[in-house]
């Protein structure tokens, strides 16, 4: 038993230098490349949130600014239609306007070249009744006059009706 | 069913030694000279060996061994000597190498003559003076194949870790969480995030190193089975390892602490110094006694589990040999792990206890 509890120099010795190889064989080529790679890793990862998140607040930014600009781009849509609606009522109320101001304006210069013609009109009208009246008179007194009976009677009548007073 | 199965297996397990007692007297009566005794086949199993031992059978002088002789090498009064264990006599156990004459005996090497006479003394201990044994033993042998492993594992996997960092993948990813384990929550924790990452390679290495060699003293046959991490050379070289890392690196304020213990009365300190002082020893060699002992136990009790087939003289024992051999496999299979934690987490321990800074 006592061989449990006594330590073997031999051993110890190739414990000790192997050991101590290993030690530095894994820590130049294990231990080394591999803690490395995880605190890269590590850092990458804290690196990639960091940048996930920031995107993520980018993006947030970004929607908030888009609804935004749809909203102002609402707005001035609603803005430019009602300014066209306005600006098209007041075009087809000057439309209108001007529209009835001609047709009046016509109406009047119809209505006046209308009465003069009317008045022309009445005027030949006149005349050619006086002209008729002389020629039916005309007419009428060759008839009359035709006999020197009627030419007597006639004087008569007119002497009658004269009043020598 | 299993239950059913579960209860045979035990009732057949206590009645067996039973009969197998009456038997074994019988036996001692008739076949005194075959006796078989455990505790020489234990014992050879856990310790240290100059021949790797294989396999073997049949019996008395028919018996053929399959082993590979080992090298061994001596330094005697300033010379070296070379020779495979082959060399040592079958029956004499008698060996010359350059005009010197050793002798083997009970795993051990002795100075003799060419007679091979020897001295003992009352004990019947060989008391011939030894040369120095630096041979390639088995156990020697043994740590070898766990660091040629540990070192194909982790650079195989450290070239995985060139070039961006990506997710890990097989070995990797099976290591990995076990390496960061042993950084993050033994070495980091104890030492701290500053002063720790200058003792990672070493505790990581520490750590893989007795679970490997748990683990390989834990196969049952070839290249396995030696009890390298439950010997005393082993456990005393990784403990003294400690104690100077500890030491080295101890700071002022553990300086301080250890050798005047500030803030108590003058008589305590009488008291208080030389139980500090000691505690710088047995902290070491707590940590030598705990893995050697506890390695070497699981060994003894798997290697008697299963020498009660051949104590019972009995086959029918076999199932409870096996089924307790397998319940005691699985929980060494966890003391393997177990103690490779708590010896890196004491080391750490120690290590950040002495670097810590801070006032008492």
């Amino acid at each position: 038993m006592d061989f449990l509890l006594t330590p073997d120099p031999g051993l110890v010795f190739w414990t000790t230098l192997t050991f101590g190889i290993l030690v530095f064989v894994l820590k130049r080529f294990a231990w080394g490349p591999i803690l490395h790679a995880l605190r890269v890793r590590e850092e990458t990862i804290e690196y990639s949130l960091k940048a996930a998140d920031k995107a993520k607040s980018e993006v947030e930014d970004l929607v908030k600014l888009r609804e935004e600009l749809i909203d102002s781009a609402k707005t001035d849509r609603d803005d430019i239609m009602k300014e066209a609606r306005e600006l098209k009522e007041k075009i087809i109320n000057e439309a209108r306007n001007s529209a009835q101001k001609e047709a009046n304006k016509l109406i009047d210069l119809a209505r006046k070249q209308i009465e003069a013609e009317k008045l022309s009109a009445i005027r030949e009208l006149k005349k050619q009744v006086a002209e008729l009246s002389v020629d039916i008179a005309g007419i009428i007194l060759e008839s009359e006059l035709q006999s020197d009976q009627k030419q007597k009677e006639l004087i008569d009548k007119y002497l009658d009706n004269v009043n020598f007073n | 069913m299993k239950r059913v199965l579960l209860y045979f297996i035990l009732i057949i397990g206590f009645l067996l030694p039973t009969v197998a007692e009456e038997r074994s007297e019988i036996d001692s009566e008739s076949h005194e000279a075959e006796g078989f005794d455990p505790t020489e086949l234990i014992m050879h199993h856990i310790s240290d060996s100059h021949v790797w031992h294989i396999v073997s059978w049949g019996e008395g002088d028919h018996q053929t061994h399959i082993e590979i002789p080992l090298p061994i090498i001596l330094i005697n009064k300033g010379k070296f000597h070379f020779f495979l264990y082959s060399r040592f006599d079958h029956h004499s156990h008698i060996a010359e190498s350059r005009g010197s004459y050793f002798l083997y005996h009970h795993g051990e090497i002795y100075n003799t003559d060419k007679a091979g006479s020897f001295e003992e003394d009352e004990h019947g201990h060989i008391i011939n003076s030894k040369p120095w044994d630096f041979s390639l033993t088995r156990n020697v042998w043994s740590m070898w194949i766990s660091v040629v492993l540990l070192v194909l594992i982790f650079t195989s996997i450290a070239k995985k870790y060139r070039g961006k960092p990506a997710s890990p993948k097989g070995l990797q990813s099976l290591l990995e969480p076990i390496v960061l384990f042993v950084k993050d929550d033994i070495v980091m924790e104890q030492i701290g995030q500053k002063k720790g990452e200058k003792f990672v390679p070493y505790l990581l290495t520490v750590f893989f190193f007795i679970w490997i060699n748990n683990l390989i003293g834990l196969v049952p046959f070839f290249p396995g089975g030696s009890n390298f991490t439950g010997n005393i050379s082993v456990t005393m070289v990784l403990s003294v390892l400690t104690f100077l890392i500890t030491n080295i690196n101890g700071s002022k304020s553990y300086w301080k602490h250890t050798l005047t213990a500030p803030g108590v009365p003058f008589f305590v300190k009488v008291l208080l110094v030389p139980v500090e002082f000691i505690g710088l020893f047995t902290k070491p060699f707590a940590l030598t006694i705990r893995l050697l002992a506890n390695i070497t136990a699981g060994h003894i009790i798997i290697l008697s589990l299963v020498s009660l087939i051949f104590i019972l003289q009995s086959v029918f024992v076999s199932p409870v040999s096996i089924l307790l051999s397998l319940v005691m496999f699985m929980l060494e299979l966890l003391v393997a792990v177990l103690q490779a934690y708590i010896f890196t987490l004491l080391s750490a321990l120690f290590i950040g206890m002495a670097v810590a800074d801070h006032e008492h």
